[in-house]
C-alpha cells in the first residue's frame, strides 16, 4: 500500500467505529420504526392510517398539544431560573468555592430520576410537605390540589432540568473574556446595558444549547407525567406507550413516535442558528 | 374465542412485512439479551411472568426442591408480553403468565402448547374461574388460572361510609368528589362503567361506547388521578384519595397489616372478575420442567405463596390453596361464592371493539 492509499484511508478506519455505531443503533432502529410505522397493525401490509389516526382523532391530537405546552411552559421557566444561577456561579462566587457550588448544583441528578419524581409526589401530596406549611402558616385553610396536576409535572420536569441549564449557561459565562465588559464599560456602558448588550448576546448560543436540550428530553419524557401528572391528560410519550402495553400495536407508536421526532427536528430547525457547536 | 381473519399468510407476505422480519431478527439477538439479563442455561426454567411471580418466596422451594433456577422477565400488558417473545427465538421461553382473555391471541399466534389435564388440579378450582371459554381453544386447554379476584371498589372504610360503597353511583356523586382515584387500565374500569349502567361486560359492543364513555367521563369529573397500580395504590394508601374505581383485594390485601382500614365492596351492580393463567410455550426446550412449574403454582403451596406474593395479592383460582386463618380472612375467602355469583367477566372485545375501547379511555383521560 502506497502512503497516499493509507492516507486515504486513515480517516474512514477512525471513523467507522462511530459510523458502525450510528448506524446500528440510530440509523437501523429508526429504519425499523419508519418501516413499523407505514404497516398495518391488522394483517400487515403498507398503511398510511397510522398517521392519519393521529391528525383525525382530536385526543391524539390533543396529546400533542399538551406536550408542546409543557414543554414550553419547563424550558421558559428552567431558563428563566437557570440563568441568574448560572451567572451567580459565574460571576459572585469566589473561584475556589465554584467547584463545590457546581457539585451542589448538580447533586439532584445523583439521584434516580423516577425516585426523585416519586419524591416529589410525596412532597406535593395532600399531607405533604409543601401543604401543610401552606395550612399551617394559615394562607390556606384547604391543602391544595399540587400533586397530580399539570404544576406537579412541570415542576418535576424545572427542578432537573434547572441544573442542566445551569451547566451549560455556566460554561458559556466562563468562556466569555472579561476584556469584553471591560471594553464595554471603558465604552462608557454600565453593569445593566454591558448585560444587556454584550453578555446576553454572547451567552444566547450557551442558552440555546441548554433550552433545546430542555426541550428534546423534556417533550420525550414518560416517567414524569406518568407519576406526577396523574394521568389528568396525556403527554405524547404515555400516548405512545398506551398503544404498547395490552394491544401491542408497534405500527401506531411507531408512527406517534416518529411525528414527535419530526417536531423536535423543526425544533432544532428553528435553534440551528445558535447550535453549531463551536459557538457553544 | 376469536380468531383473527386477517392473520397474514407467510407465502404471501409483502416486502414490507419481509423487511420487518430481517429488521426484527437482527435486534433479536440484542432485544433478547436486554430483556432477560442473562440467558438461559440448560435446565433453567425461563419464565414471562407478571411482579407476583418474582417474590423470591414463590420460586426459590420450585428450584430448591427441583435444583434448578427459574429466570424470570416482568412484563405489563399481553401486548409488551408477546412483543417480548416474538423478538426472542424460538425456546428461549418457557411459560407465560396472561390475561384469561388474552390466551387465544397466543394461539392464534401459534405460542403455545396444550396443558394434560389429567395432570392438573382442575377439579380443585372455583368452577367460575377456569374460564374455558378463553382457556381451552378448539376443545384443547392451552391455559390455566392461578389466580383471579375483583376489579371493583376499594376504599378506606375509615374515610367513607361503607354503606355508599355498595353502589356505583357514590362513584358519580358529588359526596366523594375529589377523593376518589382511578385504575389506568381501560378494559375493567370500562367493564365497572358498563355495569354501572346496566350493561353485562360479556355483552358490549360498539353501540355501547357512548353511554360508557358518558359514565367514564363522570368518574374522571370526581377523580383526583388515574393511576397505574404503584400510583393508585399508594393514592389510597396515603390519604391522598379515599376511593379507587377498579381497586380490590389486589389493593388492600396486601396493605391490610399497615393499613387495617383499607377494604373493598362488591356493589350491588356486579363487579369485574379479572383472572390471570398460566400458559407453556410450544417451543419450550424443557416441557417437563414447564409443567413441574405449572403443577407447583397449582399445588395448595404454591397457590398459598402467589396468594399472597409481595407484589400484590389476589384469591388463588385452587380452592385447596394452604393459607392461614388470617390469610383467608384478608382475602375474604370465605365471601368467594357470593361475589363470583354477582361478579361478571372481564371484558374481551375483539380486536376492532379493543381498539375503539382504548380511544374512548384516551378521550377521558383526556377530558378536563
Amino acid at each position: 500500500m502506497n502512503s497516499a492509499s493509507s492516507g486515504r484511508a486513515l480517516p474512514w478506519a477512525l471513523v467507522t467505529p462511530a459510523l458502525g455505531w450510528t448506524l446500528l443503533f440510530f440509523v437501523l432502529p429508526f429504519v425499523a420504526m419508519a418501516v413499523s410505522s407505514l404497516t398495518a397493525h391488522e394483517g400487515g401490509g403498507f398503511t398510511l392510517s397510522n398517521y392519519s389516526q393521529f391528525f383525525a382523532n382530536p385526543s391524539y391530537w390533543q396529546a400533542m398539544v399538551n406536550s408542546l405546552q409543557v414543554t414550553a411552559i419547563v424550558t421558559v421557566i428552567s431558563v428563566l431560573l437557570a440563568y441568574p444561577f448560572a451567572w451567580i456561579l459565574a460571576e459572585q462566587v469566589p473561584e475556589r468555592w465554584q467547584r463545590l457550588a457546581l457539585m451542589l448544583a448538580v447533586l439532584p441528578f445523583w439521584t434516580s430520576y423516577v425516585v426523585r419524581s416519586y419524591s416529589w409526589l410525596l412532597v406535593l401530596a395532600q399531607n405533604g410537605v409543601v401543604n401543610r406549611a401552606l395550612t399551617g402558616s394559615g394562607l390556606f385553610s384547604e391543602p391544595l390540589q399540587l400533586a397530580n396536576t399539570r404544576l406537579a409535572t412541570v415542576t418535576g420536569f424545572v427542578h432537573f432540568f434547572v441544573m442542566l441549564l445551569t451547566l451549560t449557561i455556566f460554561a458559556n459565562l466562563k468562556q466569555l473574556s472579561p476584556s469584553y465588559r471591560k471594553a464595554a464599560a471603558d465604552l462608557g456602558a454600565g453593569p445593566i446595558r454591558t448585560f444587556l448588550h454584550v453578555v446576553l448576546p454572547l451567552t444566547l448560543p450557551g442558552i440555546m444549547v441548554g433550552a433545546f436540550l430542555t426541550f428534546v428530553l423534556c417533550i420525550g419524557d414518560y416517567i414524569t407525567p406518568q407519576i406526577l401528572g396523574g394521568n389528568n391528560e396525556l403527554l405524547m410519550p404515555q400516548l405512545v406507550m398506551m398503544q404498547i402495553g395490552r394491544r401491542g400495536d408497534f405500527p401506531l407508536a411507531s408512527a406517534l413516535s416518529i411525528i414527535l421526532m419530526a417536531v423536535v427536528t423543526i425544533a432544532y430547525l428553528a435553534c440551528a442558528r445558535w447550535l453549531k457547536i463551536e459557538r457553544a | 374465542m376469536s380468531i383473527n381473519p386477517k392473520t397474514p399468510n407467510p407465502t404471501t407476505r409483502n416486502t414490507i412485512s419481509v423487511l420487518k422480519s430481517h429488521l426484527h431478527s437482527a435486534c433479536a439477538a440484542a432485544a433478547l439479551l436486554l430483556a432477560t439479563g442473562s440467558l438461559a442455561q440448560a435446565q433453567d426454567l425461563n419464565a414471562l411472568i407478571w411482579c407476583d411471580h418474582a417474590d423470591p418466596a414463590l420460586l426459590q422451594p420450585f428450584e430448591e426442591a427441583n435444583g434448578v433456577r427459574v429466570n424470570v422477565k416482568e412484563f405489563e400488558g399481553t401486548g409488551a408480553g408477546l412483543a417480548i417473545v416474538e423478538q426472542s427465538q424460538p425456546g428461549d421461553w418457557d411459560v407465560m403468565v396472561i390475561d384469561s382473555i388474552d390466551i387465544p391471541r397466543g394461539v392464534e399466534k401459534g405460542l403455545f402448547e396444550p396443558l394434560p389435564e389429567d395432570k392438573l388440579p382442575l377439579a380443585d378450582l372455583f368452577p367460575q374461574v377456569k374460564m374455558d371459554s378463553s382457556t381451552v381453544v378448539d376443545g384443547k386447554r392451552y391455559g390455566i388460572t392461578e389466580k383471579f379476584g375483583y376489579n371493583t371498589i376499594g376504599y378506606n372504610k375509615t374515610k367513607v361510609d361503607p354503606a355508599d360503597m355498595q353502589s356505583m353511583a357514590a362513584l358519580t356523586g358529588d359526596k366523594y368528589k375529589g377523593k376518589i382515584a382511578i385504575y389506568d387500565y381501560y378494559l375493567p374500569v370500562i367493564g365497572m362503567a358498563a355495569l354501572a349502567i346496566g350493561k353485562k361486560t360479556a355483552e358490549l359492543t360498539e353501540a355501547d361506547l357512548p353511554a360508557i364513555k358518558e359514565q367514564l367521563l363522570k368518574m374522571k369529573a370526581n377523580a383526583k388521578l388515574v393511576g397505574e397500580v404503584t400510583a393508585s395504590q399508594t393514592a389510597l394508601a396515603t390519604g391522598e384519595v379515599d376511593i379507587l374505581v377498579g381497586g380490590g383485594e389486589w389493593v388492600t390485601a396486601g396493605l391490610a397489616k399497615e393499613n387495617p382500614a383499607l377494604d373493598f365492596s362488591i356493589p350491588k351492580e356486579g363487579a369485574v372478575l379479572w383472572s390471570q393463567s398460566l400458559a407453556m410455550f410450544k417451543d419450550s426446550k424443557n416441557k417437563n420442567l414447564a409443567l413441574k412449574f405449572i403443577q407447583y403454582i397449582m399445588s395448595p403451596e404454591g397457590q398459598a405463596r402467589l396468594a399472597t406474593s409481595s407484589c400484590y395479592w389476589g384469591m388463588p383460582a385452587n380452592t385447596k390453596a394452604a393459607l392461614s386463618d388470617e390469610q383467608k380472612k384478608i382475602l375474604r375467602f370465605d365471601e368467594q361464592e357470593e361475589f363470583l355469583a354477582r361478579a361478571q367477566s372481564y371484558p374481551a372485545p375483539n380486536a376492532d371493539l379493543d381498539k375503539k375501547m382504548q380511544d374512548v379511555w384516551t378521550e377521558m383521560l383526556q377530558a378536563q
